[in-house]
């Protein structure tokens, strides 16, 4: 069938060529339109936040101070999801690529695929049905044992609502974003160097230090912010876990606030101003969003010899 | 070949798609047509489909007055999306409603831009669906606690931390009360139900509650939270000591607080919130229809309730044509006519408005005209 | 450290029988033995502070993971502790992520099974109201009203979306990876794409719902305003993954393709997007899974539908994740709300099962395009 396919006449060959290149160039162009309407779109309608008399906002104070909690929230949720899902989810990867017998690598990949299936609302409802709870004797003795650290402050929340939950919770989300795109990654990495490296005398994990890995750096930082991206912007699972509040240092007390949640736990109800404030958050997450890539980018660009088509 | 298990694989999905989608039914109650009410409304036929955005409060009473509704007309349909009461008034005021639902009534401001879509009467609020809300409470083998406006400011100011304090136990002699610490559980979304909540405390309350009127809870008092009226019932029952506000047909298994009222404790009822409701007071400077309430949260009135939520219906004076208005209408009058406040009772467990109000409401309904 | 008393143990009789062929080799029962050890002496850990199954499951792996390291270091070697030790720390990772899906999975089979009725799976919930679930509790009688007009949303959003964005986000992929490299416009997609997978997804819903507005008069909502509000959701992803999968195609078999005098479009097409369609496929299931969870975004523009609908452009529809979230947080009827707890619960069943079969679909294509000679 390709056969035939392959050697047809130049001539249709070169349209196809322009065809094909055309309609590459287009998609691409019309992504960043409509990027360019949406940031359009946002930055219309969250100007009068920018621009109104500060004592007309919440809290009174301007939108600086209204918002710098609520930035320092969403970091707070995501690091906590992104550093509990990441080494997690590239060992699942690596156990389904590399350690478990190939009969069950595929079903059990599917299985971890199903994580990424279920609705958020899902998640928040069983993060403060079934996990808060199970966490509160946890977060007791984190605070009896490593109290003095002001992340362990009590006193602790009886519900565990609290934003080490959402945290974990937005880890259980990003896990199969994560584990499934590095693992696609891990299985493509050349079978000639994993062989050369254990034909050397490498021990199993070696060859994986030295031939996986360093294949694989530049698509598990994309599928780190890929899952980054996630944590940032995930508004219904945390806003129904986390008991919400000011900003306080505790991950185990009630309190703090993340841009997504509070964009759709006051949105409903929003009218005028305070509508234009919450566009301008998510205005200020589209730009965490953006210099968190940008470093991901820059740390990529580093390890371009990786890239197979250069 | 590679092609034709495409087609393969393409066709069964497609069967299976087909079987899906063969076989789905609008009927799941198993009625008949028709039967959902009398109907009294049947005399003049009215078509059409009507939109409404608003509120997220009046849903279940929605579901029913839609199902009450669309089963007494032929061919006439409602839709409402419960986006919330800004969503709605947003929408209503752009004209991407015919009809808004509203926790609260339209301030100046919106009654002025109201009369870009409305014609030069603009738009008026109907009350429509009366909720009481319930300070429930979480406490094992206490039942029927009495607690005046200070105190409960006090609890939710978190100034009272136990139960046993000398201010509860003062008012509720003879009730055996633990020592246990109170949690207070509060909406964390902004809500109509807080707005009223906070209202009634900083009317009636004094300077133990200093904070703002508004559907957020003052940022100041850290404690548990929960998202909608079922989130904050559902952290309050599994929490022991646990106190919050919700509606009061929510609120399940939870023990109810009978509130001070002059000199007697009201419980919680629907009469009596509709007593409170019907003593309001009406906003002055309006279209003459207009029924916008300011409840007086510090009523004296013995057997009144005073913390309600009043959610209303926003409608416009006049339509661009009779199909619209004679819909509207029709709607409008069943909304608020017995037969619909019942069914919003049954289902939703709100309280019917009274008679005197009813009257006044259909009053308004029927002034809406074509625009000229 | 405990284990340190436990470890000549195993050693000593290893060092009786070792000869030249099993010199550095632990024996077969060393592991298990440490094992079993460690349970022991996690299970006495864990008493001290109170009983619990949790802590005596976490100290039990702790210690097992570094006895086990540390009789491997002492017997075999550093390079084969560490090879032990991160072969225990894989297998412990992959149960630790198990641990969240089972509880999950469980709790949503546990809640949604009973609600699984024919009833629920081919009726809608038009003409239902609070009274009728009331009714049912009080005599009762079997939950009525169900999901079938949020299944059909669903699927007819999610497909619309997918034929949106599953072409855009291809294409513009193969744009950066194959015609674009280091130029600017390539640059700048790459940047702005990286923007576009952090809009909050109501941001997405309000965009298209304002876009619509635009084009047809205010709230305009219907199925294809969400479809485009999901979109602008799904594209980033789909253009992400599928970067990383092209990019990861051997430059060797675009080359030995050139050599053989095949256009540059035929060769993307039949050599370069088969090589890597497994990950395609993966990379658009996952951007389907991601968007057909959704419920911000599908409140504003699809509006809220009790009936069934099947035409996406026009009216109102409901989908699965809607469908969910009103039947949790404004339970149909409030004075009952164990009825829509069981609908909501069972929808959510039914969702996770059709991204299943989504993702069988998904794997089954990726299986007849890919090359036949591959991994």
């Amino acid at each position: 069938m390709t056969t035939n396919a392959l050697t047809s006449g130049p001539g249709s060959g070169r349209t196809g060529d322009r065809v094909f290149s055309t309609a590459a160039r287009s998609a691409g162009i019309l992504i960043l339109l409509t990027l360019f309407a949406v940031a359009l779109f946002l930055f219309v309608q969250a100007l009068p936040a920018f621009t109104a008399d500060p004592a007309d906002l919440s809290g009174g104070q301007g939108f600086f101070s209204y918002i710098w909690p609520i930035v320092i929230g969403t970091v707070i949720a995501a690091a906590i999801a992104i550093v509990l899902a990441t080494p997690v989810g590239l060992g699942v990867a690596l156990f389904i690529s590399h350690y478990a017998p190939r009969k069950l690598a595929a079903p059990l990949g599917y299985v971890i695929d199903l994580l990424a299936a279920i609705p958020s609302v899902i998640y928040g409802i069983w993060g403060y049905l079934v996990l808060a709870p199970v966490l509160v004797p946890g977060y007791e003795w984190l605070n009896q044992h490593l109290g003095f650290l002001p992340v362990f402050g009590g006193p602790v929340s009886q519900t565990g609502k609290t934003m080490l939950t959402a945290g974990v919770v937005l880890a259980v989300m990003v896990l199969p974003i994560i584990t499934s795109l590095s693992r696609e990654i891990f299985l493509q990495a050349p079978g000639l160097h994993e062989e050369a490296a254990l034909a050397l005398g490498a021990t199993r994990w070696e060859m994986i230090r030295m031939s996986v890995l360093p294949f694989a750096r530049a698509g598990i930082i994309s599928a780190v912010m890929l899952g980054l991206g996630r944590a940032l912007g995930e508004t219904m699972a945390v806003a129904l876990v986390l008991s919400t509040g000011t900003l306080i240092p505790s991950l185990i007390k009630s309190g703090n606030q993340t841009i997504a949640a509070e964009i759709a736990l006051n949105f409903p109800e929003a009218f005028g101003l305070r509508m234009s404030e919450l566009i301008a958050a998510g205005l200020v997450l589209f730009v965490i969003t953006l210099a968190v890539n940008m470093i991901a980018r820059w740390i990529i660009s580093r390890h371009q010899q990786f890239s197979g088509a250069n | 070949m590679k092609l034709s298990r495409t087609t393969q694989i393409a066709s069964v999905l497609s069967v299976a798609a087909l079987a899906l989608t063969a076989c789905g039914s609008d009927n799941p109650t198993g009625s008949t047509e028709g039967s959902g009410g009398s109907s009294q409304e049947s005399s003049k036929a009215v078509t059409g489909t009507l939109t409404g955005i608003g509120a997220s409060s009046q849903k279940a009473a929605m579901d029913a007055w839609k199902s009450g509704f669309e089963s007494t007309g032929e061919g006439a349909k409602v839709q409402y999306s419960p986006d919330g009461s800004g969503a709605g008034r947003k929408a209503f005021l752009a004209g991407g409603a015919q009809f808004a639902g509203s926790d609260a009534y339209l301030s100046d401001e919106e009654f002025e831009s109201s009369k870009d879509v409305c014609g030069p009467a603009g738009a008026f609020d109907i009350p429509a669906y009366v909720s009481p809300i319930a300070v429930a409470y979480n406490l094992e083998g206490v039942e029927g606690l009495k607690l005046d406006a200070k105190t409960i400011a006090a609890i939710f100011a978190l100034e009272v931390t136990t139960w046993n304090d000398p201010a509860i136990a003062d008012q509720n002699e003879g009730v055996d009360l633990p020592d246990t610490n109170i949690t207070v559980v509060h909406r964390n979304d902004e809500s109509g139900t807080t707005e009223n909540f906070t209202q009634y405390l900083s009317a009636t309350a004094g300077d133990t509650w200093t904070y703002e009127e508004s559907g957020d809870w003052p940022s100041d008092l850290q404690s548990e939270n929960a998202k909608g009226t079922a989130g904050v019932v559902s952290t309050t029952t599994s929490t022991p000591g646990a106190i919050t506000y919700a509606d009061a047909s929510a609120v399940g298994e939870l023990g109810t607080v009978a509130v001070k009222v002059g000199e007697d404790y009201t419980e919680l009822s629907a009469e009596a919130a509709a007593k409170a409701v019907e003593s309001a007071e009406p906003v002055t400077g309006r279209s003459d229809v207009d029924m916008a309430l300011e409840l007086k949260r510090d009523t004296t009135e013995s057997g009144a309730y005073p913390i309600s939520l009043v959610s209303y219906h926003i409608y416009c004076s006049s339509y661009p044509d009779q199909e619209t208005v004679d819909l509207v209408k029709a709607w409008g009058n069943y909304v608020v006519g017995a037969e619909g406040q019942q069914a919003a009772a049954d289902s939703a467990g709100s309280a019917p408005l009274s008679e005197p109000l009813m009257e006044q409401a259909h009053e308004a309904i029927d002034s809406i005209e074509v625009a000229s | 450290m405990t284990n340190a008393t436990l470890t000549p143990v195993p050693a000593a009789p290893v060092a009786n029988r070792r000869n030249r062929l099993s010199k550095g080799r632990l024996p077969r029962w060393a592991i298990p033995v440490v094992g079993l050890s460690a349970l022991v002496l996690g299970a006495a850990g864990s008493t001290l502070g109170g009983f619990s199954i949790a802590s005596m499951l976490i100290y039990t792996a702790l210690l097992f993971v570094v006895g086990a390291t540390a009789v491997t270091v002492i017997v075999e070697g550093r390079r084969q502790g560490t090879n032990s030790f991160f072969t225990y720390l894989i297998h412990g990772c992959f149960i630790l992520a198990l641990i969240p899906l089972i509880s999950v999975l469980y709790t949503v089979l546990e809640r949604g099974l009973p609600g699984m009725t024919s009833n629920f799976l081919f009726t809608s919930m038009n003409g239902m109201t609070g009274a009728v679930d009331n009714q049912s509790v009080a005599d009762g009688t079997p939950v009525l009203g169900g999901a079938y007009h949020a299944v059909v949303g669903t699927l007819l959003i999610t497909a619309f979306s997918t034929i949106i964005s599953v072409p855009i986000g291809m294409l513009a992929a193969i744009y950066l990876v194959e015609y674009g490299q280091g130029k600017a416009l390539s640059r700048g997609i790459t940047f702005f794409v990286d923007v576009m997978t952090g809009i909050p997804s109501i941001v997405a819903g309000l965009f298209a719902g304002a876009l619509f507005g635009i084009l047809f008069g205010p709230s305009t909502r219907m199925g294809i305003v969400a479809a485009v509000a999901l979109s602008v959701l799904m594209i980033p992803t789909v253009v992400r993954s599928t970067e990383e999968m092209l990019k990861i195609v051997p430059n060797e078999l675009r080359e030995a393709s050139y050599a053989l005098g095949v256009r540059k479009w035929r060769t993307i097409a039949q050599v370069v997007i088969p090589t890597a369609i497994s990950g395609i496929a993966s990379g658009v299931t996952l951007a389907i899974a991601r968007v057909i969870g959704e419920t911000a975004p599908i409140l504003v523009t699809a509006g809220l539908a009790n009936n069934i609908n099947f035409n996406v452009f026009s009216n109102w529809m409901a989908t699965l994740p809607t469908f969910i979230y009103y039947q949790i947080l404004s339970p149909t009827s409030p004075t009952n709300i164990d009825p829509s707890a069981q609908r909501a619960w069972a929808a959510a069943l039914l969702l996770i099962i059709m991204v299943m079969v989504l993702n069988l679909g998904a794997r089954l294509i990726a299986r007849v395009f890919s090359p036949k000679t591959g991994r």
